[in-house]
């Protein structure tokens, strides 16, 4: 028995003769945050979408706390606890901060066929979660419009580790935000992974995924370039890899070219 | 597997009751949608109380007067609110309406039925017809403006052509004598609190006719319904879970159905919502005139939207309130009958329904900003 939460082998996604994925290998244990790097195009949302359960791989199997599991819909990945914060984030900005934390699955109380939405438990612990990952929710009817972007994320997050994450699968959390802002939500995925959740957090930020990150995967045309573990690998190295640095390297010779002509 | 994970823990210098404290209930009044209807049925009824308060306008008959008009258009008003907040539009309620009450007038006249299955009948055909406005929305994706205006011209057409091939004629008069004694047509036929009128006649404390029997007979059953409805919507958009997949659907529908919300099926039901609202006012106003009139509802729809506008609902969906659209009704309902108690000219009416909702939009526009605007 391996001591990984979650390992995905050898997963290969095909739509018609396009290769999506081949051969892509990521493992988690828990606690842990892995960072899956790649440029545009280099296969992230096809990968997200076989963790979420949305597309089902071609080849290769999903192993979860030892067993090999097969998802029909994101409904089963929901269920056993992998958890996909989309970049969009799910939220209705008209909404409250309660009635988008609940949404979907709104406690319910009263007598059978006549339950109403439990607005005061729901307000309680919506405002209870918030305030533990310090933001500070005046009122927890107030409409999530007026929160900005990282608190926003911030939502999100909790509201996926309260319905029972065990992993959670962020794309792009960072990517609409400023600096400080990021270093928000960086701050409470790290919070988040050192309380047991296994975290793969989706970017093409490598300044932001080499704080926290415990490995790096590299993903690019829709091969994995391997997977590191954060000794092993230097920021400047994972940034050539991504952009797949021979491309930038041309790039440099070429404009020395150009150049040496126009001088 | 909606187990709750204790997992993170954090600050915990957190007092929820402390900090709710703090919001003023003007700010909460604030920030609510129906506040602009309510403030422009105050307006509306200090103005009339000025202008025609010694017409007859305010008398137990006037008043119930105009609140029939309002709780009549206030019945699908609600219903396109609650439809507009799940982000869909209905044009073709007004349509449904005529449809409708062809639809109780011609089994019941000329096939024979009994009254009450004709009604039943036409909420049968009401929810088909919502469900196939839901089911088109839905599935094609394309927007309900337009699938709901190709519904008006169907219906409306359908009503015409059914009734001239069968009946010869646009009209379908004699159902007054049906409604006697029929196990379901009181719902929409009866005059309700009779008693309290009878006693205010015998104190003379409202108008008598020569008979000595009052003007005001009773709470009209369209303000009964019109209160019933608006209590029971307002109930369903606060406190049931169906009300918050309402406003998720109409917010943000792909954020609304990654998180689990039936989308889909919360429009269809929406849309079955208004349809059979508009199949209430059409038994209502059938069994009122004792004839069904295939032109009935014209121009409904277009009302009943600007009620919905006035009282809150944004044109994009996911706010509004439906209590908000009731109020939008009275005002409409109040300012078209109470015009006859003023000097002015009827036709004025038009224009200021118009002004009215043009103000509402920008009014509205501007909360939504404030709402979603960022700190």
């Amino acid at each position: 028995m391996s001591d990984y939460l979650v390992q995905f082998n050898n997963i290969s996604k095909f739509f018609g003769k396009v290769i999506a994925l081949k051969d892509v290998t990521m493992k988690l244990r828990k606690g842990e945050i892995m960072c899956l790097l790649g440029d545009n195009g280099a296969g992230k949302s096809t990968l997200i979408k076989t963790l979420a359960g949305v597309h089902k791989p071609d080849e290769g199997e999903i192993i979860f706390e030892g067993e090999k599991i097969v998802f029909d819909s994101p409904k089963d990945a929901l269920d056993i606890g992998i958890a996909t914060v989309y970049q969009d984030l799910a939220l209705v900005p008209l909404m409250s901060v309660t009635r988008n934390f609940f949404m979907g699955r709104e406690p319910l109380k009263g007598p059978p066929f006549l339950k109403t939405f439990d607005i005061e438990k729901a307000n309680k612990i919506a405002a209870e979660r918030m305030g533990q990952i310090g933001i500070d929710v005046r009122d927890p009817s107030q409409a999530v419009g007026t929160m900005s972007g990282g608190e926003r994320q911030c939502l999100a997050i909790s509201r996926a580790i309260y319905f029972g994450a065990k992993v959670l699968v962020l794309d792009e959390p960072t990517s609409a935000l400023g600096v400080h802002q990021a270093s928000v939500v960086l701050k409470y995925i790290v919070k988040a992974a050192s309380q047991g959740l296994a975290v793969i957090l989706i970017t093409h930020n490598v300044h932001h995924a080499y704080p926290v990150g415990n490995s790096f995967t590299v993903l690019n045309r829709g091969k994995s370039l391997g997977t590191y573990e954060k000794k092993d690998i230097s920021r400047e190295k994972l940034l050539s890899m991504m952009a797949g640095g021979e491309e930038l390297d041309k790039l440099e010779v070429e404009l020395k070219e150009m150049n040496r002509i126009s001088s | 597997m909606s187990t709750k994970s204790k997992s993170i823990k954090g600050k915990t210098d957190f007092n929820q009751d402390e900090r709710l404290k703090k919001v003023s209930n003007l700010k909460i009044l604030l920030n609510r949608p129906e506040l602009g209807a309510l403030g422009g049925a105050i307006l509306v009824f200090i103005f009339f109380g000025i202008v025609a308060g010694d017409t007859g306008m305010f008398s137990a008959y006037g008043i119930l007067n105009f609140l029939d008009v309002s709780a009549n258009l206030g019945i699908i008003a609600i219903a396109a609110a609650m439809l507009m907040i799940g982000g869909e539009f209905d044009l073709s309620i007004g349509s449904m309406i005529g449809f409708a009450g062809i639809c109780i007038a011609i089994p019941a006249i000329y096939w024979g039925w009994p009254l009450w299955l004709s009604i039943i009948f036409a909420f049968s055909m009401a929810v088909l017809v919502g469900y196939f406005n839901g089911i088109l929305v839905v599935r094609t994706g394309l927007p309900s403006f337009i699938v709901t205006l190709a519904m008006l011209f169907i219906l409306r057409g359908a009503t015409l052509a059914l009734t001239r091939l069968i009946t010869g004629r646009t009209q379908v008069p004699g159902l007054r004598v049906l409604i006697e004694n029929d196990p379901i047509a009181w719902i929409f036929a009866t005059d309700s609190f009779k008693w309290v009128f009878t006693w205010l006649g015998s104190m003379n404390l409202i108008a008598l006719r020569t008979d000595g029997t009052p003007l005001a007979t009773g709470i009209p059953p369209s303000v009964i319904w019109f209160i019933a409805l608006a209590i029971l919507t307002t109930w369903i958009l606060m406190k049931t879970r169906y009300g918050n997949w309402i406003f998720a659907s109409g917010g943000d529908k792909n954020g609304a159905n990654n998180v689990g919300v039936p989308v889909g099926r919360v429009k269809i039901s929406l849309f079955i919502g208004t349809a059979v609202a508009a199949t209430i006012f059409a038994t209502i106003q059938v069994l009122d005139a004792g004839s069904a009139d295939t032109m009935r509802g014209t121009l409904k729809e277009l009302e009943a939207i600007a009620a919905a506008v006035v009282g809150g609902c944004l044109l994009t969906g996911g706010y509004g309130s439906a209590i908000g659209a009731a109020f939008g009704a009275i005002i409409f309902g109040t300012v078209s009958m109470g015009i006859f108690y003023t000097d002015v000219d009827t036709d004025w009416f038009k224009v200021f329904l118009g002004a009215m909702m043009l103000i509402a939009v920008i009014f509205n526009n501007y909360i939504r900003r404030k709402v979603t605007e960022s700190k």
